[in-house]
């Protein structure tokens, strides 16, 4: 065994998190805790799960910025991927469950319904970020890694944009979800906000290029779905 | 306007009323039978005990009578019906109304009948309701989020009403309003909805013999999500035209200008008749789920009760007419 590294209680923590919704949807499923209709309480609870993770990855590089805990960058590709695993969940919930695998009605949709449609982009855009979080791909792809990864934006953009579409009057979760987003990614510019004089940078932060230095991905065993997260 | 008889229903379709309370029952007692002799699908249709047709129609008595060629559907149970509400007044989750609605409606309840017609006056609820014997339908309610139930109303005819209230000559609508107190109603202290609740029916709809007036479901008082004391049931429309809660009905000579036609003109029409064809402009309206079923069934045109109602919208363009 292993022994626990200085990351435990933060990987654990973020672990526990992770699966939490699931267990929690699995055991309400069997238990018919998810109401009248179970479909749709299983695919809210993935799909806001998702939205949920998403923003938890891209707030990673914002609190190294302006915290200079350094540690946290070790659970981005943790949080990356779980978003993805609830997309994947609520994608599949929606294609099985809701549509019962209909393609001709699946088409429809998501050529013709708006919020479908940027919700299918959103997922697409995450895919070859899951499938290339390993570290043989950081690796292989070298800059381009990087330049991938960057598709977060987007598709955290394109999966509130989705959120918002979706509701029918009741817009306050969306726009919280879009406003933590528009702060999350306002973070990111080189103008948004102060920057930490000391700590994050020392700790491998951000250059003033905005660059992360090389060593960095390297280095860091949890390089990774995060790592495009931060930009 | 002609008001087309329902079909002649054989005396062997209706379901007496105790049948349907026991319901579940009965349908343990089927499904019994069937796992005795071997499960299959049609060892649980034979047995008929419980099953429900859901195209019921008034009847002279009032009694519960179900239409040919609707199929057999089963009622929604009562724990779904009464747990999964869209009535933004309690809140915008659907399970918010059952949690929220605490004492509601409390007493006094009143009643405002005004506009074009002879009748009008302020009437306390239970008065009024007492003024029209009650019956009992099985309407499907198909709401426009694509999902859908089959409930045991109680309650009267609108028709009934408007006889006794008379609307004059200039009468062209109705319309209802929900009541607005956001003490009882805490959903209304958001702005997500124009408030009060407003609703209406052109007259010829809101005299159709399906256009009730709902004081009950499954035998009880109406549940304060459900929208008691009395609420609007328009089976053959989305559930939003069954306005919840009535504190008044207006007849105008104007359209009305209801409420999500007001919050997005584009996605709800006046009219909101059960179409099929015509999509929500963000998603389908083929097909819907049926609480407790998983697999999507077709959405029927004016919810199945195209064979009374179609007449009422000869020659309108139903795309346009949304």
């Amino acid at each position: 065994m292993r022994k626990p590294t200085p990351d435990f209680p933060l990987k654990t923590s973020v672990w526990i998190l992770g699966l939490s919704p699931l267990g929690w949807g699995a055991w309400s499923f069997f238990s018919d805790g998810l109401g009248a209709n179970p479909v749709e309480a299983l695919m809210h609870l993935a799909g806001r799960w998702a939205l949920a993770f998403l923003l938890l990855g891209l707030a990673v590089s914002p609190i190294r910025r302006f915290t200079g805990w350094g540690r946290v960058i070790k659970v981005r590709r943790l949080l990356g991927l779980f978003a993805f695993f609830y997309a994947a969940t609520h994608l599949l919930v929606y294609l099985g469950l809701d549509q019962g695998f209909a393609w001709s009605f699946i088409l429809e949709d998501v050529v013709e319904r708006p919020f479908i449609t940027v919700g299918f982009t959103a997922f697409l855009l995450l895919l070859p970020l899951a499938g290339t979080s390993t570290r043989g791909w950081i690796r292989r792809l070298g800059r381009r890694w990087r330049l991938l990864h960057r598709l977060v934006y987007p598709a955290a953009g394109l999966a509130a944009l989705h959120f918002y579409w979706k509701v029918k009057a009741d817009t306050s979760w969306p726009l919280l979800v879009a406003g933590l987003l528009a702060v999350l990614l306002f973070a990111r510019l080189p103008w948004g906000g102060f920057r930490k004089k000391s700590g994050a940078r020392k700790r491998g932060g951000l250059r003033r290029d905005g660059s992360a230095p090389e060593r960095e991905a390297g280095r860091s065993p949890l390089g990774t779905v995060g790592r495009l997260l931060e930009g | 306007m002609v008001i087309r008889k329902p079909n002649e229903i054989r005396s062997s379709e209706i379901t007496p009323y105790e049948v349907y309370l026991n319901r579940r029952k009965f349908i343990g007692q089927a499904a019994k039978l069937a796992v005795a002799a071997t499960v299959t699908p049609g060892a649980l249709a034979a047995c008929d005990f419980g099953s429900q047709a859901a195209g019921a129609v008034p009847g002279e008595s009032g009694s519960l009578l179900a239409a040919e060629g609707l199929g057999q559907e089963e009622l929604t149970p009562f724990e779904d019906v009464t747990r999964y509400n869209n009535f933004y007044e309690f809140g915008t989750g659907k399970e918010d109304p059952a949690r929220s609605v605490g004492d509601f409606p409390r007493r006094p309840w009143t009643v405002r009948i005004d506009g074009h017609c002879e009748n009008s006056g302020e009437y306390d609820v239970d008065d009024l309701v007492g003024r029209f014997p009650s019956e009992e339908r099985i309407y499907r309610l198909r709401c426009v989020e694509a999902w859908s139930m089959v409930i045991p109303w109680q309650g009267f005819p609108l028709k009934d009403l408007l006889a006794w209230v008379q609307p004059t000559s200039r009468a062209k609508y109705v319309e209802f309003t929900t009541l607005y107190d956001p003490d009882q109603m805490p959903g209304q202290r958001s702005g997500v909805l124009d408030w009060p609740y407003v609703e209406g029916l052109r007259m010829d709809e809101a005299l159709h013999p399906l256009t009730l007036m709902a004081t009950g479901l499954y035998g009880q008082t109406l549940p304060g999500q459900n929208g008691a004391p009395i609420r609007l049931v328009v089976p053959w429309k989305y559930g939003f035209k069954s306005i919840k809660s009535i504190v008044r009905i207006r007849l105008v000579e104007e359209m009305p200008r209801t409420t999500w036609n007001i919050s997005a003109p584009r996605e709800y029409g006046f009219f909101a008749n059960v179409n099929p064809e015509v999509d929500h402009p963000r998603w389908s309206q083929a097909r819907e789920r049926r609480i407790g079923e998983l697999r999507r069934r077709p959405t029927l045109p004016f919810n199945g009760y195209a064979e009374e109602v179609a007449s009422l919208y000869e020659g309108m363009d139903l795309r346009r007419w949304f």
